[in-house]
């Protein structure tokens, strides 16, 4: 009952690039743990790619959320234990991630991760595929920048990892 | 040294120092796209050897800000490639190549490895190395098989490089333990798949493949031996750390 609380209140917690998407949708939250004692809550949290400058800010707003939310303590750790992949985006996240203009990840599933992957992109104006990708490399280390033919316009992607 | 600490050190000391080169590059790209590339593999590249300074930190090494800025080139156990200066686009890129090939399969690999807080790190990593092998393998074609001019500098280039890029695979003594423990496949069997990888991309090329039995590697790194460039290049990292170790910035 309380552990849907929280994860409700997390909902709140926005990516700090990407405001439409929460990190629970973007499948950064990986676990919620509460003390039933003390009331401390602990919060799992993966990085999408490990050299992420934003991880401080994540874990920032995450423990203001809940201390604001009257939650007594509140103690966040970051590890690499449940490595994140962009199947993790869940259907709402990429609803998300459109809503920004950012093309979401294809679904990986038990497939590899190879050329045909990393080169696939739906645009996110048209939603077609007649796409291409112009650089692996873009604004932040998650996304990606491929053009789309029938728009004529440059888009960005969340990158499949 | 203990096999954990050997290994870790030589995966670290690379990504740091070919980190710090690639962000050489901001400002400077070819072109803004390779630009931007070259730094968000800087990027990414500082990410990941604060993730292995992290795991020797958990074995009892020092914080990693310490074990980066407060060593000296005697220190450092990174291979000589990645500490070579910039210079054209043509060597960075070469370099990319050849380095990057290497390091993806390394962390493929290393994703089995014994050692499983190593083994969590590699399946982390592996993911986004396969973003640096494809920029590469996309440039290497695109100027492999371009003007001649192009051909003439990557060919160049290419022979330039091996060498240093066989200097990857030095091993240590540790090395027998790293294997028959099952830290890492070893650096003889890594070498071979890495041949493997990169002839298939350069058969796609006008670039030839220098015989690699008539090149001496420049080996020496692993064991603090570097060239003249590694000190200057720490001495800039450093120089905030150094000036006030306490700084919040």
């Amino acid at each position: 009952m309380y552990k849907a609380q929280i994860l409700d209140w997390l909902q709140a917690v926005k990516d700090p690039e990407i405001p439409t998407i929460s990190l629970i949708d973007l499948g950064v939250v990986r676990g919620v743990e509460i003390d039933e004692v003390t009331g401390t809550v602990s919060v799992h949290l993966t990085p999408t790619f490990a050299g992420c400058p934003a991880m401080d800010y994540m874990k920032r707003d995450v423990e203001r959320t809940l201390l604001a939310h009257g939650v007594p303590a509140v103690h966040v750790d970051i590890s690499l234990r449940e490595a994140w992949t962009s199947d993790m985006i869940s259907d709402a996240g990429r609803e998300a991630l459109r809503r920004h203009k950012l093309s979401p990840p294809p679904v990986l599933g038990n497939q590899v991760l190879d050329l045909d992957f990393l080169e696939y992109a739906e645009c996110p104006n048209c939603l077609g595929n007649n796409t291409e990708l112009r650089t692996p490399f873009g604004a932040t280390l998650c996304r990606a920048v491929h053009y789309c033919h029938d728009c004529r316009q440059l888009f960005e992607q969340f990158k499949p990892v | 040294m203990d096999p954990k600490l050997d290994l870790l050190y030589r995966l670290a000391d690379d990504q740091l120092i070919l980190g710090h080169r690639n962000s050489e590059w901001n400002g400077l790209g070819p072109i803004l796209e390779e630009d931007i590339a070259f730094s968000s593999m800087a990027q990414d590249k500082l990410g990941h050897s604060l993730q292995l300074y992290n795991l020797l930190h958990n074995l009892g090494e020092a914080e990693p800000d310490t074990v980066a800025f407060t060593r000296n080139a005697p220190q450092f156990h990174c291979c000589q490639l990645v500490e070579l200066p910039i210079g054209e686009y043509d060597f960075s890129l070469t370099r990319h190549f050849l380095f990057d090939h290497a390091e993806l399969l390394r962390f493929e690999a290393l994703a089995t490895s014994s050692y499983e807080p190593l083994a969590q790190v590699a399946r982390k990593l592996r993911g986004e190395l396969k973003y640096h092998a494809l920029h590469a393998n996309t440039w290497m074609k695109r100027l492999g098989t371009a003007t001649e001019e192009a051909i003439e500098r990557m060919q160049g280039a290419l022979n330039f490089t091996l060498p240093y890029a066989l200097g990857i695979f030095e091993t240590t003594e540790a090395e027998p333990e790293i294997i028959s423990s099952g830290l890492f496949i070893g650096e003889a069997e890594l070498k071979s798949r890495w041949l493997e990888s990169i002839t298939k991309i350069l058969a796609q090329t006008a670039l030839d493949m220098p015989d690699l039995n008539l090149l001496t590697p420049v080996n020496g790194g692993r064991y603090g031996q570097h060239t003249e460039h590694l000190q200057p290049l720490l001495d800039e990292m450093a120089e905030v750390f150094r000036l006030d170790p306490t700084a919040d910035w």
